[in-house]
């Protein structure tokens, strides 16, 4: 048995990626546990808009709770209900209060981003204990429904199952069973070969996706509000993002079971720094960074936007260039990567 | 005439192929030999240029007349024996008509007739190396490059694997083949034998018989000295010229021969 156990840990110390998930994944859990998992949102941004603005203004900053769970980013006594919708529908207040002319009704009216789940949630309670002295409508998702918001969600993570974990999965598995040194041997451009092992599974994942959408839509109710044309244009410049991860996992992966173990490290920080389970606002902010540098990150926001704010591309184009970043490095990186195991003679 | 002059292959320190020269004559089966880390897979990658040259040249067709297959088969396990043909015909711009009928033509040759529609992965490791072959074959190429194609393979299918290949030959295609297995290697027109990187020997596997310095001689009891080795129940023992040799003298044979031709080397090496 002794035998055995010292085996067991001279293969292990030789093992580098299974000790990285030995040490890095409980490491990875606690900073995402303690600094990131958190529901609670404590401050809401506000705007507060009509011919009683700076009065209400006025009140929050007399009222230390008040004060301290309001954070009033717009005060515009000209302001208007359209003008906070579209601020609403772009993520930059959590909730807008419409006062004096402003409001539709003799009281103030509330109006509450429901799409921000958490925040929401928060915003009700502040309503209710306000009592009769406000009108308010929750926007986006009234019900506060929590598949709303994760539907949009999911469709990024099923993207990125099948385009880091499976497109990974096929190009390994061609190289553990010694068919890439015949693929590289035949008449076929390094080019002709990669499109060729990629464009199944980008067609998978759009085949996936098509069907997840519909199906959220179908059994859960969930809206979509926004443009289909900028919902395609996102979710295929995100494919080719995660589709690139899984081509460089596969080119630092000798076998099946090690691009796995690898894809996994990529996925689990997504699934829980991207603002699909816990918000972003609620993190510490040096967690919060390590979400801004997901690519899951991303295209929640433009899935969420699109699918029930509607969000203008003024909002949007921001998240979009960044993914159109991602997917020119990373695919970049992963294609010339694996032109080199293609063609190592040809490289030099 | 095609193959690789004066090749030089380093993987970081170390040396894989040293000044290595080699022929593949059209019509004739060369056969690689020599032990595991010799260096035969990379010169057969150096031929396909699948490794970067750090000196010397290689002299092969277009990689569209030379027909390959892998030590791993270079079968899809996961597509039927009728799909590997046709994705290969396919690669090399077959058309569907003339895969077929070359594809029908091999597989008979081949006793795989019967496996058509089995997957790669069904296969037994003779049958997966004999349709390996058929792919290597499909599209007629004029060089034909095969990385020990035999080794695991029974003694049928390896009598098998011999004759498609010996066949290929004869239609005027340039063999080159890596063997660990030396009867094999007997058989063809010209053998190179590896050692550390570097030539050991090259030629007729007659003539390189005859080059052996000293004698190798048999003993039945394991003789003093550390130029033995066992054959059988026999000892063979390799003594340089000039000493005398334990036990009454034979003719080596190929077996023989390189295992004496490395022991002078390693003599001379120390001298």
């Amino acid at each position: 048995m002794r035998a055995t156990i010292i085996k067991e840990f001279r293969e292990l110390r030789r093992d580098k990626r299974t000790l990285a998930m030995l040490i890095g994944l409980p490491l990875m859990l606690l900073i995402i546990f303690g600094f990131a998992a958190n529901f609670t949102i404590d401050t809401l941004t506000v705007s507060v808009v009509g011919s009683d603005a700076s009065q209400a203004e006025q009140l929050v900053s007399q009222s230390p709770d008040a004060s301290d769970q309001l954070d009033l980013t717009t005060v515009d006594e000209d302001g208007t209900e359209a003008q906070v919708r579209d601020q609403l529908a772009d993520d930059e207040v959590d909730m807008a209060i419409l006062t004096g002319d402003a409001s539709p009704s003799d009281r103030p009216t509330v109006l509450i981003d429901g799409s921000n789940l958490f925040a929401a949630q928060t915003a009700n309670v502040i309503v209710a204990g306000l009592g009769d002295a406000v009108d308010s409508e929750i926007l986006y998702n009234p019900d506060l429904e929590t598949s709303w918001v994760m539907v949009p969600a999911l469709i990024g993570l099923i993207l990125t199952f099948i385009g880091t974990i499976i497109t990974s999965i096929g190009l390994v598995r061609e190289r553990e069973q010694g068919t890439l040194e015949q693929l590289a041997v035949m008449p076929f451009s390094s080019a002709s070969v990669i499109i060729g092992k990629i464009t199944p599974y980008f067609i998978l994942a759009c085949v996936d996706m098509v069907i997840i959408t519909v199906l959220g839509m179908w059994v859960f109710d969930v809206p979509f509000n926004g443009s289909v044309t900028a919902f395609v244009l996102g979710a295929a410049i995100f494919l080719f993002v995660v589709l690139g991860i899984g081509v460089l996992i596969s080119t630092v992966s000798q076998t099946t079971g090690q691009a796995v173990q690898v894809a996994m490290m990529t996925l689990l920080p997504q699934v829980l720094l991207s603002g699909m389970i816990f918000p972003l606002e609620a993190m510490a902010a040096g967690v919060r960074w390590i979400g801004y540098l997901l690519p899951l990150t991303y295209f929640t926001k433009i899935s969420q936007g699109i699918m029930l704010r509607d969000s203008s591309w003024s909002y949007l184009w921001p998240s979009l260039a960044v993914l159109v970043l991602m997917a020119v490095v990373i695919f970049g990186t992963a294609v010339v990567r694996l032109r080199r195991d293609l063609a190592p003679a040809k490289a030099r | 005439m095609w193959g690789a002059r004066h090749v030089t292959v380093r993987f970081g320190s170390t040396t894989a192929l040293d000044e290595v020269g080699l022929d593949l004559p059209e019509g004739r089966v060369t056969s690689i030999v020599g032990g595991d880390g010799a260096g035969k897979t990379t010169l057969v990658r150096a031929l396909l240029r699948r490794v970067a040259l750090d000196g010397g040249a290689v002299d092969v067709p277009d990689l569209t007349e030379v027909g390959y297959q892998p030590s791993t088969s270079g079968v899809w396990p996961a597509l039927s024996v009728r799909q590997n043909l046709e994705f290969a015909g396919v690669a090399y711009g077959m058309s569907a008509a003339t895969i077929r009928e070359r594809g029908d033509e091999l597989l008979e040759t081949a006793a795989l007739t019967h496996a058509t529609s089995r997957l790669g992965s069904e296969l037994s490791g003779g049958m997966r190396q004999k349709l390996g072959f058929c792919m290597a074959m499909l599209h007629r190429p004029r060089m034909l490059l095969l990385d020990e194609p035999s080794t695991g393979v029974d003694p049928v299918s390896r009598v098998e694997l011999w004759r498609l290949v010996t066949q290929a030959a004869a239609r005027g295609t340039a063999v080159g083949m890596t063997t660990t297995y030396l009867d094999e290697a007997e058989r063809a027109s010209t053998v190179v034998a590896l050692d550390a990187g570097t030539v050991l020997t090259a030629g007729d596997p007659t003539a390189v018989v005859h080059e052996v310095p000293g004698t190798v001689s048999a003993t039945d009891h394991r003789p003093a000295g550390r130029r033995t080795w066992r054959r059988g129940t026999a000892f063979h023992t390799w003594t340089p010229p000039g000493e005398t040799a334990p036990g009454s003298e034979i003719t080596p044979d190929l077996e023989d021969a390189l295992i004496a031709l490395s022991l002078a080397r390693t003599q001379e090496d120390h001298r």
